[in-house]
């Protein structure tokens, strides 16, 4: 399985998961996990999904989820888990 | 699973503490080139690495896409061109010929540098080495992206101090054939002693005889990491700061293992070594300078400066070698006065000097690194400083480098804009006492005795 993580931050608003999920639910990628906190007003997300089914685009996808992220108002994130997984475990 | 802290602290090195890869550098071997006609030797070369190379710019742009991690250059080593050149090359113009075929490939390819424009001397110069060596002020006036380097001495051979000299003059008259751009030139001209056969970072980078048809290194960075890191640890002793230094060290160097391997896995080339240095940038938060000020001195330059950046150093290569499979390159922090806006305030405030950065090079991983200057200093004393490093590093069995700018007409006062990565300097006072006898007595200084180790 390949996997990504999602990090969305940003002022808190109504919709922001839901915008997201359906982005995701309509490019076939499976949530694994989903943590989510406000700090201060801010929004802080993150997501642990399943991109196998889409590995192929992912540089177009996280372009496209980086827009989707400038339209709602927040920041959002995609990349490939290993750069966490490298830095954090050994 | 990995948790949100993981994920914030990871992103928040990459977007405020300037995480970043220096770059990926693909070395080339070039010895499959080599032919007595010199048209059909320009041609093999770009032949070759328009091909091998081809994707090397994509692939590290896509790789920075995927995992969300600034790869900052993507760059070309390849073999000396004085042992590539040498059969076809029967004068500089010759080897200039090269150096032009070289700077179109790397723009084909779009790399921003490609280094090997080298001879390795540090015995003895073949005619062909000796030609190159003085065709590089040509070569670099008239080419953009083509660095050189010369290694004139090691702790196996001592100093070929001929090679000594005629360095001194090559960086002065590279120095006037630039003059126009502040003598730029001397920017992409590196002086070894024990140069690396597998450094991916510029202008030194070459890609040895000893290594395979080619490979990718990768040079990670992050002192802005280290810096952050180490603010937290104010006050605490220096068990603590060591511990610090080396658990960032690790991370920074796991991201660079990891970009590594895609980057080989996706061009199908081999992977060689991370070279786990502290490159600094002009940009505020990206400095070396301000690590050694966050350890404790008022100013770089101050006296406790050699010790800090020993420790530095020393704990930066121990967090970083269990986070690699391979490491290799130069490996430490680098001092380069112009790319790292610490240090240009220490040298504008008169806290840090040429002779403190001198000892500094005993510890660390390069030496006399951007320095800018007065215009008109001597050939020989050049040659002096050059000597100078050069012993440093045959007695410690390290490397050092001298990259000097004598900007011509220029003076201590002045100061030297390069733009880009290689930042601005303070030209600095060079001390005006003459070595010209010294440098000018011929022949090399023998190995040191504790090179004898068979």
């Amino acid at each position: 399985m390949s996997k990504a993580i999602i990090t969305v931050v940003g002022k808190d608003t109504v919709g922001i998961i839901a915008r997201v999920c359906t982005f995701l639910a309509d490019n076939q990628i499976n949530i694994l996990d989903i943590s989510q906190t406000i700090v201060q007003g801010y929004f802080n997300m993150m997501m642990i999904v399943d991109i196998t089914a889409a590995d192929g685009r992912f540089g177009v996808l996280a372009e496209e989820i980086e827009k989707l992220g400038d339209e709602i108002g927040v920041k959002i994130k995609c990349q490939k888990e290993e750069i966490f997984t490298s830095m954090h475990r050994i | 699973m990995l948790n949100m802290f993981e994920v914030i602290e990871t992103n928040n090195m990459i977007e405020q503490e300037k995480l970043d890869v220096r770059t990926i550098t693909m070395g080339i071997s070039l010895l499959d080139c080599c032919d007595s006609d010199l048209g059909a030797v320009n041609e093999k070369i770009y032949k070759k690495i328009t091909a091998l190379a081809k994707n090397l710019v994509s692939t590290g742009e896509s790789i920075e896409r995927e995992f969300g991690i600034p790869i900052v250059n993507k760059r070309i080593s390849v073999t000396p061109i004085a042992l590539v050149g040498g059969a076809a090359c029967r004068t500089p113009e010759d080897f200039v010929t090269i150096a032009q075929t070289l700077d179109r490939a790397a723009k084909e390819v779009g790399v921003n540098f490609i280094g090997g424009y080298s001879a390795l001397v540090s015995k003895g110069m073949t005619a062909a080495d000796e030609n190159l060596i003085r065709s590089i002020p040509q070569a670099l006036a008239c080419t953009e992206r083509v660095c050189s380097s010369v290694n004139v001495g090691s702790t196996k051979t001592g100093i070929n101090m001929d090679a000594v000299n005629l360095m001194g003059e090559v960086v002065r008259q590279t120095a006037e054939a630039t003059k126009e751009k502040d003598s730029l030139g001397c920017a992409k001209l590196v002086v070894f002693c024990n140069a690396p056969d597998d450094n991916p970072f510029m202008a030194g980078a070459f890609h040895g005889v000893t290594e395979a048809d080619a490979i990718i290194n990768v040079g990670v960075s992050g002192p802005g990491v280290v810096k952050v890191a180490l603010e937290k640890a104010r006050g605490q002793n220096f068990e603590v700061l060591c511990e610090t230094i080396k658990k960032t060290a690790f991370k920074i160097t796991r991201v660079g293992q990891l970009v590594a391997q895609e980057a080989s896995k996706r061009l199908g080339v081999p992977f060689g070594i991370i070279d786990l240095s502290l490159a600094p940038t002009p940009a505020v938060g990206d400095s070396v300078a301000e690590i050694l000020e966050e350890i404790g001195l008022e100013r770089v330059g101050a006296p406790g400066t050699t010790a800090a950046l020993a420790m530095l150093n020393d704990q930066v290569k121990k967090g970083g070698v269990m986070a690699s499979s391979y490491v290799g390159g130069l490996s430490g922090a680098f001092i380069p006065v112009s790319e790292d806006q610490g240090m240009i305030d220490a040298v504008t405030l008169g806290a840090l000097t040429i002779e403190k950065l001198e000892a500094m090079t005993c510890v660390c991983s390069v030496g006399l690194d951007m320095i800018a200057i007065p215009g008109d200093t001597p050939a020989t004393t050049i040659a002096g400083i050059i000597a100078d490093e050069a012993a440093i590093g045959m007695v410690n069995q390290k490397t050092t480098a001298v990259r000097v700018i004598p900007v011509i007409g220029k003076s201590v006062g002045d100061t030297v804009e390069f733009g880009g990565l290689l930042g601005y300097a303070p030209v600095m006072p060079v001390n005006t006492w003459s070595c010209e006898k010294f440098v000018t007595r011929g022949g090399r200084i023998p190995a040191p005795i504790h090179s004898f180790k068979n």
